[in-house]
C-alpha cells in the first residue's frame, strides 16, 4: 500500500525503475503468502501443478501409443490392462486423455498468452495515450464483449475454418477485450501519478514510459486476469472441439474425444465421460485459483 | 422512469447497428472466400465469378450492407446458400425452441440460485453452506453439453424418467415441457452457480451495514429486515451478472441444443458453419446479438427499477 505511494521522483532514470520493481515484487511475495494461507487456492494450485505436468510430460506418461489402432482390442471396457478402456478403433483412452491434455491446455494456455500480449498492449497504450486511439479501443471492446465467448469463437471459427491454429486465435479473440479492459484502467490510473509524470517531465519517450514504468506496474492486474480466464478458455476449447471445429482426428483432444464417444453413450459411457472429467478437474483447479485471487485482492468477500 | 426508458431503448438502435456492421465485417473482411469455401480451391475462375454474381457478392461492400440491413429491416433475409430456401422462416421457425431453452434454463439459474444464495448467507461457515459452495463451485467447473450428457446417461438410459432427445411436440405443454426438463438443467445449472455465489456475496456484504443494523435494532421480524431491506441492496450485483450471464447460458445453449439434437438456432448456425452458408451465419448472429442486445436493456432497465439514482443520472 504504502510502497507504492511513495514513488521517488528523482531525476536518474535508473531509481524509479529499481523501486517500481522492488515494489511489485514485494507485492507478489505478499499475495504468494496470502494465497499459501487460503486452503482453496493452495488446493487448485497443487492440481493445476499436477495436471500441467501431465501435459508437459505426456509423451513418455503415456501407456499405449494414443493414435496407434488396434481393431482387434476395440470397444474394451475399463480393465486391467486398459484402466478406462479403449475406443471403437482400439486406441486406449487413457492415453489419449493424457495426451489430450498436451492439445487442450496447449490450445487454451496459448489462447490466453495470446489475448494477454494482445490484449494488454492495445489497453495500455489506449489508457495512456488517450484520446481517439482510446475511443476507437473503448467501442471496439464494448463492440466484441456483446457477443459471449462461445458465439464469438464459432463466428470467428466459421470464417477461417477449423484447426488448431484457428481454435487459438478464436479463443484468443474472444477474450481479449478482458485484458484490454483491465489494462485500459490501470494505464489510466497510472497516468497521472507522479514518477509516471515525472519522467514526461524528464523528456522520457512514451514508449519507454510504457515499457519501464507502465507495464510493471499493471503485471500484476494482468496476471490475476489471466489465471481467471484460463478457465474459459479451456471451456472454450472444450466447446468448440466437441462442435467439431477443433483439431483434425487422430490428434487427440478432450472435446474432440467427447464428441467421438457420445454415440456409444449407451454402450461405452467411459468414452465420453471420462473425457469430460479430466476437462471438470482442470477448469475446477483453474476457477480454485481465481477463487482463492478474488478473496485475496478484495478483502470483502473473506468470511 | 419514462425519459431513462426512452432513452436507453433509443441507445440500443446505434448498439444493434454497431454489431451489424461488426458481424458483416468478419464475415465478408477475413480470409475465406465463400466462393472457394463452396465451389473448392480447384474451381474454374469463371464458375467463382459466376457463384460471386448470383450471391450479390460482385457488389462493392456498402451496396452489399445496405441491402443486408434493408432487407432485414424489411423481413427479408434473402435465401440459404445450401437449401436454397429463404431464411427468415427457418429461422422464425427454430426460435420458439432457442427461448424455450433459454426462458427455462434462466429460470433454473434464478429460482433456485436466488434461494440458495440467501441460505447460504444466512447459514454462512455452516455444513449447509460449505455444501452449497462445493456445488456452486463445481457447477461452474462443468461445460454444459458435458453435464447435458451425465443428464442423458443417468436421467434418460439408465432411469428413462426423461426422453433422450428431440423438444417433443410444440402444442402439446406436457410433451414439451418433459423434453425440456434435461436440457434446462444443462443450461441453467451453470448459471444457479453463479447466481448462488453473488447472491451470497452480495448479502454478506450489505448485511453488515448500518441500516440492516438499524432495521434489527427496531425491532423488525428478521424475514422483513432480510427481504425488505438486506435483499433490495444485494440485488444489485445479481442483476448484472444475470445480465451477463444470459449471454453466457445463449452460448451454451448452442451446444446443449447439439446434444440434445434439439432444432433451435444453434442447430441453424452449426449447420451453417458445415455447409459453408454464409448468409445463414450473418442472419442467425444477428438474431442471437439481438437477443443480447435485447438483455443488456432489460438489465438496465431492471438496474434503474431497483435503484432509483441511475434514472436521474
Amino acid at each position: 500500500m504504502n510502497a507504492d505511494t511513495q514513488e521517488p521522483l528523482s531525476a536518474d532514470t535508473q531509481e524509479p525503475v529499481s523501486a517500481q520493481v522492488s515494489s511489485g515484487s514485494r507485492r507478489r511475495r505478499r499475495m504468494w503468502r496470502a494465497m499459501k494461507r487460503n486452503k482453496t487456492t493452495l488446493v487448485g494450485l497443487v492440481l493445476t501443478t499436477a495436471i500441467l505436468l501431465v501435459a508437459l510430460f505426456a509423451p513418455w506418461l503415456v501407456p499405449f501409443d494414443p493414435v496407434q489402432q488396434n481393431l482387434l482390442k476395440g470397444d474394451m471396457p475399463p480393465g486391467a490392462e486398459h484402466v478406462l478402456g479403449t475406443d471403437s478403433f482400439g486406441r486406449d483412452v487413457l492415453s489419449r486423455i493424457i495426451m489430450g491434455a498436451r492439445v487442450s491446455l496447449g490450445i487454451a494456455l496459448s489462447a490466453v498468452g495470446m489475448a494477454l500480449i494482445f490484449g494488454s498492449t492495445l489497453g495500455v497504450v489506449a489508457g495512456y495515450k488517450g484520446g481517439a486511439i482510446d475511443t476507437a479501443t473503448v467501442r471496439l471492446t464494448d463492440l466484441l464483449m456483446t457477443f459471449p465467448t462461445t458465439i464469438l469463437g464459432l463466428m470467428v471459427l466459421a470464417v477461417l475454418g477449423s484447426g488448431m491454429v484457428n481454435l487459438s486465435i478464436a479463443i484468443a479473440i474472444a477474450i481479449t477485450p478482458r485484458f484490454a479492459r483491465i489494462a485500459r484502467g490501470s494505464a489510466i490510473a497510472l497516468r497521472e501519478r507522479d514518477f509516471i509524470q515525472g519522467a514526461r517531465a524528464l523528456g522520457m519517450s512514451d514508449a519507454r514510459i510504457i515499457c519501464k514504468h507502465v507495464l510493471p506496474n499493471i503485471s500484476n492486474e494482468v496476471l490475476v486476469v489471466a489465471s481467471l480466464w484460463t478457465a474459459t478458455a479451456i471451456l472454450q476449447e472444450a466447446n468448440l472441439s466437441f462442435i467439431g471445429l477443433g483439431v483434425k482426428p487422430p490428434t487427440p483432444s478432450w472435446g474432440g474425444m467427447i464428441r467421438d464417444g457420445v454415440n456409444q453413450l449407451l454402450n461405452q459411457p467411459w468414452l465420453s465421460i471420462a473425457p469430460g472429467a479430466a476437462i471438470f478437474a482442470v477448469v475446477l483447479a483453474f476457477n480454485m485459483i481465481g477463487d482463492g485471487l478474488r478473496d485475496i485482492l478484495d478483502p470483502r468477500t473473506m468470511d | 422512469m419514462s425519459g431513462y426508458i426512452v432513452r436507453r431503448t433509443l441507445w440500443a438502435i446505434p448498439t444493434m447497428l454497431g454489431v451489424m456492421v461488426f458481424i458483416f465485417v468478419v464475415m465478408r473482411i477475413l480470409p475465406g472466400d465463400p466462393a472457394y469455401a463452396i465451389l473448392g480451391d480447384e474451381a474454374p475462375p469463371e464458375a467463382l465469378e459466376q457463384f460471386r454474381r448470383s450471391w450479390g457478392l460482385h457488389e462493392p461492400l456498402w451496396i452489399q450492407f445496405r441491402d443486408y440491413v434493408w432487407g432485414l429491416l424489411r423481413g427479408d433475409l434473402g435465401i440459404s446458400m445450401a437449401n436454397r430456401r429463404p431464411i427468415l422462416p427457418q429461422i422464425l421457425r427454430a426460435l420458439p425452441y432457442t427461448l424455450d431453452l433459454a426462458v427455462s434454463g434462466l429460470a433454473v439459474g434464478l429460482l433456485l440460485g436466488i434461494p440458495l444464495g440467501i441460505l447460504t448467507a444466512r447459514r454462512r461457515n455452516t455444513m449447509t453452506d460449505y455444501c452449497a459452495r462445493v456445488l456452486s463451485l463445481a457447477g461452474i467447473s462443468t461445460p454444459s453439453f458435458y453435464l447435458g450428457i451425465l443428464l442423458i446417461f443417468f436421467f434418460a438410459y439408465q432411469t428413462r424418467l426423461f426422453p433422450v432427445i428431440g423438444a417433443g411436440d410444440l402444442s402439446d405443454p406436457w410433451d414439451r415441457l418433459h423434453h425440456l426438463v434435461l436440457p434446462a438443467l444443462s443450461v441453467g445449472l451453470a448459471m444457479m452457480s453463479y447466481i448462488t455465489r453473488v447472491t451470497r456475496s452480495a448479502l454478506l456484504e450489505v448485511i453488515n451495514m448500518e441500516y440492516v443494523r438499524t432495521a434489527r435494532a427496531k425491532g423488525l421480524k428478521e424475514r422483513w429486515v432480510m427481504y425488505k431491506h438486506a435483499l433490495r441492496n444485494a440485488m444489485m450485483p445479481v442483476v448484472s451478472v444475470v445480465g451477463i450471464y444470459t449471454g453466457i447460458l445463449i452460448g451454451s445453449s448452442i451446444l446443449v441444443t447439439i446434444v440434445f439434437n434439439r432444432p433451435g438456432l444453434g442447430k441453424l448456425m452449426v449447420g451453417g458453419i458445415n455447409t459453408h452458408d454464409y448468409l445463414m451465419l450473418q442472419a442467425v448472429m444477428t438474431f442471437y446479438a439481438g437477443i443480447i442486445v435485447l438483455v443488456n436493456l432489460l438489465t438496465d432497465l431492471a438496474y434503474a427499477l431497483i435503484d432509483p439514482r441511475i434514472r436521474y443520472k
